[in-house]
């Protein structure tokens, strides 16, 4: 493994992974650095998704060294683990939201579990959550009683809830219509200036624009370029010219 | 033998992921909340079907009985008959069937939806153990619930097939309930009850795992609820020989 530089919340090296004879990542290498945004693009089945997951231990690599918030991921045990995942935030791409409890009890069940707030602390910790996203209407209803926008942002809520250091989301505004992808959108960059790091996986172009410093494009599970989306554009390869344009 | 593989591959995943349960359920913290919650989704869900199944079974055994038992003028036995074939038997493995249709399948459907709309992953992530709160929780829920909804079933059917006598042969209530309760001994009662807790886990234990091992879409949520059903009714069956052989082991 390079040597990392304490700026680096996550650093990635040579890493593969194969599901049965399907060969998804074939040596991805990736750093990110504090405060900074990152779209990772690319197009459908090209490992995003795996990659991501592989940054906050869902998935063990084949081969490679996954370094997230200066410990290696991939070596720690459970324990170590769960205290990592602790200073992460992830937003799924469906959201995720817990069924069974309502949008309030979604982000208390985190609270309560990893917090000593009192009660009362805790819903206004909740509140203020759902106040950033607009949506405090919505607390005591189910998932299935909100739109898609909304579960997104009452996802990207509950993601933040603990303050994590690290904010990884997994297509953010697919599905969503341009009004609300300008709001996760910014959003997204209201997180960054708080200082966290975000890395998102996007298709969409006008998300990427908004919220991301840089981009990183990932082509046959190896990253075909990175820098930044004028860099993307001007890009010769043909794979980039097509996404782009 | 084609089939035999995965069929003993699942069963080996089966004992592995009871291991587990073993393992997880005396680490700390405890779900009670959860373990609350499941508890009354179980059992205030699943009453209406016992009690119904009951009263049916106890309706049917006593008509059917009764005409028999007459042909060798025994028909004074029938309260006996109902007891001992209900509270031995048949109320404890057709409650546990009925449930293993009812939560073998929601357990493994929920669970299989829960998978493949990565709310399992986002309590990993969120460093909440999804086994101990989502496994544990409906395993120890089911091993509590189903003596509970046998013993009401058994009610219901004495009750049921008490109505039916007193219908045909206005049978005195307190006879009844002497002679049933007189052919029953505390240990008949004790293990016949006991016996659907180990019932309970077997549905559960069953129901999560073919649930949280689903991969795929609806189509394998759907196949998974399927398979959870015919494989717990299945083990009920022959945990209730097994178990059987025990208690005449043990207690004649």
């Amino acid at each position: 493994m390079t040597n990392p530089d304490p700026q680096d919340v996550v650093v990635i090296n040579n890493l593969h992974k194969a599901f049965g004879r399907r060969r998804i990542l074939r040596g991805i290498n990736l750093r990110v650095r504090c405060g900074e945004s990152v779209a990772i693009m690319g197009g459908s089945g090209t490992g995003k998704s795996v990659l991501l997951k592989h940054i906050v231990g869902l998935i063990e690599p084949d081969l490679g060294a996954i370094q997230v918030l200066g410990q290696r991921i991939d070596e720690l045990s459970s324990l170590d683990l769960d205290a990592v995942r602790l200073r992460i935030g992830y937003l799924f791409q469906g959201g995720a939201l817990f069924d069974s409890m309502t949008v309030a009890d979604n982000m208390d069940f985190v609270l309560r579990r990893h917090t000593d707030l009192r009660k009362a602390e805790r819903t206004d910790r909740i509140m203020e959550a759902l106040d950033w996203v607009s949506l405090q209407a919505t607390a005591n209803q189910y998932p299935a009683q909100l739109s898609g926008g909304q579960k997104k942002r009452v996802a990207l809520a509950r993601a933040i809830i603990l303050e994590p250091e690290i904010l990884l989301c997994d297509e953010p505004t697919t599905g969503l219509d341009p009004v609300s992808v300008r709001t996760v959108s910014n959003l997204l960059v209201r997180l960054q200036r708080r200082n966290m790091s975000v890395i998102t996986i996007t298709h969409d172009l006008l998300c990427a624009e908004i919220a991301a410093d840089r981009a990183v494009f990932l082509h046959e599970g190896k990253v075909l370029a990175q820098g930044t989306l004028s860099d993307m554009r001007t890009h010769p390869h043909p794979m980039l010219k097509e996404f782009f344009h | 033998m084609p089939g035999l593989k995965p069929f003993t591959e699942r069963l080996g995943d089966l004992s592995l992921f009871s291991g587990q349960f073993a393992w997880q359920v005396f680490k700390r913290p405890f779900e009670g909340r959860e373990l609350i919650r499941q508890m009354d989704e179980i059992g205030t869900k699943s009453l209406v079907l016992v009690l119904v199944t009951g009263c049916a079974i106890g309706v049917v055994l006593s008509m059917q009985s009764r005409g028999t038992l007459a042909r060798f003028g025994a028909e004074a036995v029938l309260p006996s008959m109902l007891a001992l074939a209900v509270v031995k038997e048949i109320g404890p493995v057709i409650t546990s069937l009925v449930l293993a249709g009812r939560l073998g399948a929601g357990i493994a459907a929920e669970l299989g939806s829960m998978r493949v709309t990565e709310q399992i992953d986002a309590l990993e992530v969120a460093a909440l153990n999804p086994f101990r709160h989502l496994v544990v929780t409906r395993v120890l829920a089911c091993i509590v619930m189903f003596p509970l909804l046998t013993v009401a079933c058994n009610l219901v059917a004495l009750g049921g097939g008490y109505l039916e006598a007193l219908l045909s042969s206005e049978l005195d209530y307190r006879l009844f309930v002497d002679q049933a309760f007189a052919s029953l001994r505390l240990s008949d009662l004790i293990f016949s009850t006991a016996k659907t807790g180990v019932f309970g886990f077997i549905v559960a234990i069953t129901g999560c795992n073919f649930g949280f091992k689903v991969r795929g879409g609806t189509r394998e949520v759907g196949q998974a609820a399927m398979q959870a059903v015919v494989v717990s009714s299945l083990l009920v069956l022959v945990a209730n020989v097994v178990l059987v052989r025990i208690s005449l082991m043990l207690f004649g």
